[in-house]
């Protein structure tokens, strides 16, 4: 696969900024949770109070909290704190914020920064708890006073004594159950109590809590936001990539194939070569788009995930590995088992289809032979196969989702169940515990996504192996570095020298020395049973396979000396499968020659007897032929073919095959339509009938890639019993004669 | 022959349809039945017979979601407990109660277990539905292509038929696989998690639903403008792959005429269309999520807000406004879902109408229900007064009449083109001729069930079918009951015993998928054995062999000279010594029998055979 990288570094530049991007949306889509929870936590349960620094504390309070702070600590509260009473110059704006103004002073937290407030947080926590622990029991120690009070009046002396006592040691106590709280329970501990001041300061405490929650609402939008925009952008980066990146390949892969000669044709096979430039290149495009977009944000997902989640809560890790653990082994379990039965599936359809499709070409044979119970057996067998192993496939895939959602669910629990035991005993809170059971979710998720990815790639992979082979391959047959040119005296002939041929990764040679020599104003004539090699032999001249050994010359030039489109200039081949490109005729026909006019097209459609089925349809030249011209019949393309060539008016025509389709009668007058048309041309013909080759000047008979015979028919009747075989299996004695 | 070989080409690739198809399916522009409705009932109707299975599995579907729904609510009531104890700690009056919260997770993780076997449950029985039900359409469908006239066949592209077994079938069984248990989950979701946010509170549940309009028409929008980029996507995609697939193909003529730079071109403009659709297409994918995230968020905001609201007002617990926040995120899946299941079903209905509307295809005409039986066939053909067209208004033969006597040859010539297969068809009743009679022994072949008919015959076609199996196999195929020596018998009377030792494995050589493994003359020999070994009285031969060498071109003329002995013939001629030989020649052009005679009569008679057969001699004649 990393063959192909290189196509990647157009958009190296591109992918950067999308992994800058990923970034964004990681910490965007990270940083969400701890909003949700701070929605629950703070501005639900601890009503929208911040931290423990109250921005204005009624003076009889203030002056009572530094009873629990050391002395350094008072100088700092105080620090941060200035009153403000009535003759304070913003006396009007305070009053209106905090109405208890009117009645004492009050002292107003002055403008400091987070950091100052971090340091006070534990300082003032610890001391309106423990205000508000004394105060309370202050107020049940009165209830019991008053209670004795009415049964016991004496008691009222010792009363009087007890409190400072009890509360220097409940002050003890209480300092002793600080020691194992951190600062942010000491915040949640005294949230009340801040919240308490400021009811007694008269301010709007409902007010604060839902400005708290509308607060941190808009900045759970504005990074949902941002983390959609970081989406975007990087599905923009993706898609551009992806597709571009396809685009370039397919260029590339389209480019080198239509340069290829025969020999590679042949080693790929046509239906691999379109598979490689359509479907594989798509495998590809996907597999990267997928990787810019999935793979990198769930590995900055998971590390990110992870990183949150141990900052919430190091001695619940634990679990998150088991989470991932559990994921990817049931992933891993579901595809060891699922895997190969998918590739058995896609063998077990294609068993399927071909049934059925042996059934559908083969129907009248079926009929006729009565066997369709037979072939209902046959289908339904493979059909059985099929159903039962797609059953088995699809309930094991089945067992994956809910097992999954149950997976979730019970590390969930599992998170409550740890959690809750650390919140009993103070090491946690319970809205960390939840932004805990957010990121086990991100990272399962981002441990699932890359497991998935990890089951694309193989498949991608084999896809990029298959275009870079393509692209690897170079063409065997080049121009030569300095092409000579045809000279004008000679036109349109064509010598073998000694000419052998093998085709690549053959044991044994396709053709054996060959030599002859064909002449413009001639017809040379191969015929030969199949495997005798005589299309073979005309492919060399055009040059779609070059030779192995002795030479083919043209005009006296070796074909290899001179550039291909100066010799395929020359040449009108027709081929054996004669293949018509999508468009009308008339676009088929200015193929071979694009300046042509309408006479040319329709002379040329004359020669080759096409002309009547032309004219025939409604529209004439301009009527549409389909893709491979699968809309003419065989005779017709054949006709068309040949016109095709005519059109080009070249030196030499290459005939391989061309005829074959055609009837009898059609055949012999196309024949004679070309000797009166084109008569200073060298015509090379390949045929399987007698008939059509009769009258060559020259004919040469082929058997096992040698030449065996050489001569006109009548001399060949005489002296070659290849020939002679041949023919009498075509045309009886008196036919011959 | 050429079309029937293209027709060959079409179904080696019956699905290039497909191609992008990796999209999620909402933003594929989904097929349409043409008649949703009808073609619903009718799978309805044909799922019925697994009625109970879709019932249980339905409910534990609704068990499933259920269970699931429940989940959130009841561990709302722990973190509620937490809670609790967390505020009854720091003020001193209480502890978390550890042995409560214990107690709900206890709970839950039943709860949950269930779930999950209910929901795999649920998936395991509609998998074992949808299965059974693609085996039988499958099953259906085979059967069916043997009940239907050949003349069905003419009109449609055999990569057609195919693609309804394979690709309409499963698309049919996926969908319903999914689809059902989609349908139900995503409903009893959508009604559970109502159910339950309007216990915890109505206006909140109110916002909630408030939500889904915006995503809906968010959804729509981008949905509608991606589908364009798609189409496109997919219409380039088509241009692209259709010249990649001509100009690979035509490699050859491309370079003799020297259109490389040409196709290049060509393809370049298409290549740069593509990539603008396709990367317009997979951006407007990927920003659904994320919009529909942002959208997601914009509800949780909101009940937040009015969740703060409610607890400060006491209204509800944490615990309830933890638990509500959780229903939202379980709510706009299912919806998301339930819009696409529209998509689904359109496209199962789709597959589904295609798959009926073969079944329903008119069958062969049904057999006459007397019918007649032969003891000893003499092989006596006479045509009276035949009249046959394809289409029902235009008649080709015209008032054909004929009389072929026991053993005697018939040769059946003309230009490629003008029908000459078509009296095989009608004599083996492929066809049913409109007007008149063909008798066999003096009764109408209507009068005989097909296969008694047909086992009257043996053909062997110039297209020659064999099965992927061994050559014993396909020897065998004349005759199922044969023993291996009398299928031995007819390989050497077909001269197929000479060359079969020379392959691996011999007579159990299995042959591939294209037959490729034997040669063209050796399949016509082999069918030649198979026609053998059904001991027909009556032959039907296709002579043309083109692509045969000269030795195994004269085996094949002796193996056929073999099988034609003493039964009456029907040959389909190439070969000018048949064509004289024969007892009775008829001579077809456009379809019709235009001569008939035998090889002297019709010379001398001057007209189209006489014409036919100087014309190609006319050459040799002037040399």
């Amino acid at each position: 696969m990393y063959k192909l990288a290189k196509y990647l570094k157009p958009y190296t530049g591109l992918i950067l900024i999308a992994i800058v991007f990923l970034f964004g949306q990681a910490m965007a889509d990270l940083s969400l949770p701890d909003y949700m929870s701070k929605i629950v936590n703070t501005g639900i349960q601890q009503g929208g109070i911040e931290n423990a620094v109250p921005e204005a504390i009624r003076a009889s309070r203030f002056e009572k909290l530094p009873m629990f702070m050391s002395e350094d600590d008072r100088a700092e509260v105080s620090g941060s704190y200035e009153l403000i009473d009535k003759a304070s110059a913003d006396y009007d704006t305070y009053v209106k914020k905090y109405p208890a103004l009117a009645n004492e002073p009050v002292y107003v937290l002055k403008e400091i920064d987070d950091s100052q407030i971090d340091k006070l947080n534990p300082i003032l926590g610890k001391a309106f708890i423990a205000i508000s622990q004394m105060e309370k029991m202050q107020e049940e120690a009165k209830a019991l006073q008053a209670e004795k009070a009415m049964t016991d009046v004496d008691l009222s002396k010792a009363g009087g004594v007890h409190p400072a006592e009890e509360s220097a040691n409940q002050l003890k106590e209480m300092n002793e159950k600080f020691a194992a709280m951190d600062d942010k329970m000491i915040v949640q501990a005294a949230a009340s109590s801040v919240r308490a001041e400021y009811e007694a300061l008269g301010m709007d405490v409902d007010g604060l809590r839902i400005n708290y929650i509308i607060r941190i609402g808009i900045m759970m939008l504005l990074l949902s936001l941002l983390s959609a925009a970081c989406v975007i952008v990087v599905g923009f980066i993706s898609s551009r990539t992806g597709a571009g990146l396809a685009s370039n390949l397919r260029r590339d892969v389209f480019t080198k194939v239509s340069s290829f000669s025969n020999e590679e044709l042949d080693k790929f096979s046509t239906s691999s070569l379109i598979t490689r430039t359509t479907n594989d290149i798509n495998h590809v495009q996907m597999l990267v788009m997928m990787m810019i977009r999935m793979v990198f944000y769930a590995l900055i997902m998971a590390v990110g995930g992870v990183i949150k989640a141990i900052g919430k809560s190091q001695s619940m890790t634990w679990i998150i590995a088991v989470a991932v653990l559990a994921i990817l082994g049931l992933i891993l379990c579901v595809f060891a088992i699922a895997l190969p039965k998918f590739k058995l599936i896609q063998k077990l359809v294609d068993r399927l289809n071909l049934v059925t499709r042996e059934n559908l070409s083969g129907m009248m044979v079926i009929r006729a032979f009565n066997t369709q119970k037979f072939e209902e057996e046959r289908f339904d067998n493979a059909n059985q196969e099929l159903t039962s192993i797609n059953l088995f496939v699809n309930r094991v895939m089945v067992v994956m989702f809910p097992t999954m959602t149950l997976v979730m669910n019970i590390i969930t629990l599992l998170i409550i169940w740890v959690g809750a035991n650390q919140v009993s005993t103070s090491s946690m809170q319970v809205g960390d515990m939840m932004a805990f059971m957010q990121y086990a979710m991100q990272i399962m998720f981002a441990f699932l996504m890359m497991s998935f990815m990890f089951i694309m790639i193989p498949r991608a992979s084999v896809a990029a192996q298959r275009i870079a082979e393509v692209l690897e391959t170079d063409p065997t047959i080049k121009d030569p570095e300095k092409p000579k040119s045809f000279s004008t005296n000679e036109k349109g002939v064509v010598e073998f020298r000694n000419v052998s041929f093998m085709y690549h990764g053959a044991e044994e040679n396709m053709l054996k020395n060959i030599s002859f020599k064909a002449l413009p104003g001639q017809t040379t004539a191969f015929i030969g049973s199949t495997g005798s090699g005589k299309t073979t032999l005309v492919n060399l001249i055009p040059r779609f396979y070059d030779v192995t050994e002795g030479q083919v010359l043209v005009d006296g030039i070796d074909v290899r000396e001179v550039s291909q489109h100066d010799l395929r200039e020359k040449i009108g081949y027709v081929p054996q499968k004669s293949s018509l490109f999508s468009g009308t005729i008339e676009s088929n026909m200015k193929y071979a020659n694009e300046g042509a006019s309408e006479n040319d097209v329709n002379k040329a459609l004359e020669i080759a007897q096409a002309i009547d089925f032309v004219n025939e349809k409604p529209e004439g030249t301009k009527s549409a032929i389909s893709q491979g011209g699968s809309n003419v019949s065989g005779g017709q393309k054949q006709r068309l073919s040949i016109a095709r060539a005519l059109m080009k008016k070249p030196e030499i025509y290459v005939f391989d095959d061309s005829f074959s389709a055609l009837d009898f009668k059609t055949d012999s007058t196309l024949r004679k339509a070309l000797k009166d048309n084109i008569k200073s041309s060298t015509l090379l013909i390949v045929a399987q009938r007698i008939s059509t080759i009769m009258n060559a000047e020259q004919i040469i008979v082929l058997d096992e890639g040698r030449i065996v015979g050489k001569g006109t028919h009548k001399e060949l009747m005489e002296n070659c019993t290849a020939y002679q075989e041949i023919a009498l299996s075509q045309l009886s004695k008196e036919e011959l004669a | 022959m050429s079309e029937k070989h293209n027709k060959h080409e079409d179904i080696k690739k019956p699905q290039r349809r497909g191609g992008m198809g990796h999209g999620p399916g909402a933003m594929m522009p989904g097929e349409k039945a043409k008649n949703f409705k009808g073609t619903m009932k009718k799978l309805i109707g044909h799922l019925s017979v697994y009625k109970i299975a879709i019932i249980i599995s339905l409910v534990f579907a609704i068990g499933s979601a259920a269970f699931s729904i429940v989940g959130p609510k009841i561990m709302g009531k722990a973190t509620t407990k937490l809670f609790e104890g967390v505020i009854a700690k720091f003020s001193g009056t209480g502890s978390i109660d550890m042995n409560y919260i214990g107690w709900i997770l206890i709970l839950l993780v039943g709860l949950y277990l269930l779930s999950a076997i209910f929901g795999y449950v649920q998936g395991w029985l509609m998998s074992s539905v949808s299965m059974k039900v693609s085996y039988k359409f499958r099953k259906d469908i085979s059967e069916k292509i043997n009940r239907m006239p050949l003349k069905y066949f003419d009109g449609t592209n055999h990569g057609e038929v195919l693609s309804r077994v394979t690709n309409d079938v499963d698309t049919l069984s996926q969908t319903l696989n999914q689809s059902i248990g989609q349908i139900i989950t995503s409903v009893t979701t959508v009604i559970g998690v109502l159910i339950m946010m309007f216990t915890i509170s109505w206006q909140m549940a109110l916002v909630a639903i408030g939500v889904i309009p915006l995503s809906l028409v968010l959804v729509m929008i981008i949905v509608k403008q991606s589908q364009k980029y798609f189409k496109q996507q997919q219409e380039y995609l088509g241009n692209l792959n259709g010249h990649i697939e001509e100009m690979y193909g035509g490699h050859i003529v491309v370079k003799a005429f020297n259109g490389e730079k040409n196709s290049i071109e060509k393809f370049d403009i298409s290549n740069r269309k593509l990539y603008g659709s396709a990367w317009k297409s997979q951006f407007l994918t990927s920003i659904m999520m994320p919009l529909m995230g942002f959208v997601g968020n914009l509800g949780y905001v909101a009940i937040s807000i009015l969740g703060g609201y409610y607890a400060i007002k006491n209204v509800i617990e944490v615990g309830d406004i933890q638990a509500f926040i959780q229903y939202v995120r379980q709510f706009t899946q299912p919806i998301s879902q339930l819009a696409n299941i529209s998509n689904i079903l359109q496209q199962t209905a789709a597959s589904a109408e295609r798959v009926f509307e073969f079944l329903d295809e008119e069958e062969e005409i049904p057999e006459t229900p007397k019918p007649v039986k032969l003891n000893r066939v003499d092989g006596v053909v006479e045509f009276r007064n035949v009249n046959f067209g394809y289409k029902e208004d235009t008649t080709i033969i015209n008032n054909f009449s004929a009389i072929v006597k026991p053993g005697q040859k018939v040769a059946i010539v003309g230009p490629t083109g003008a029908g000459k297969t078509t009296m095989v068809k009608l004599l083996m009743r492929f066809y049913d001729i409109n007007q008149g009679s063909i008798l066999i022994d003096g009764q109408d072949i209507r009068d005989f069930t097909r296969e008694d008919l047909r086992s009257m015959f043996g053909m062997v076609l110039q297209d020659t079918w064999l099965y992927n199996g061994t050559i014993m196999d396909n020897i065998r195929y004349g005759r199922l009951d044969a023993t291996d020596s009398e299928v031995i018998a007819a390989a050497k009377a077909a001269h197929v015993d000479s060359f079969v030792h020379t392959l691996p494995n011999g007579y159990n050589m299995e042959l591939n998928e294209e037959a490729s493994n034997v040669s063209q003359g050796q399949k016509q020999l082999i069918t030649i054995a198979r026609a053998i070994l059904s001991d027909p009285r009556i032959l039907i031969l296709d002579e043309a062999t083109s692509s045969v060498d000269t030795r195994t071109e004269v085996q094949i003329q002796k193996a056929m000279l073999n099988l034609m002995k003493d039964r009456t013939s029907f040959v389909i001629a190439h070969r000018l010594s048949t064509i004289r030989d024969a007892d009775l020649i008829l001579v077809m052009d456009h379809g019709d029998i235009v001569e008939q005679g035998n090889h002297t009569e019709l010379l001398a008679k001057g007209g189209f055979y006489a014409n036919l057969y100087y014309s190609q001699f006319e050459v040799s004649k002037v040399s």
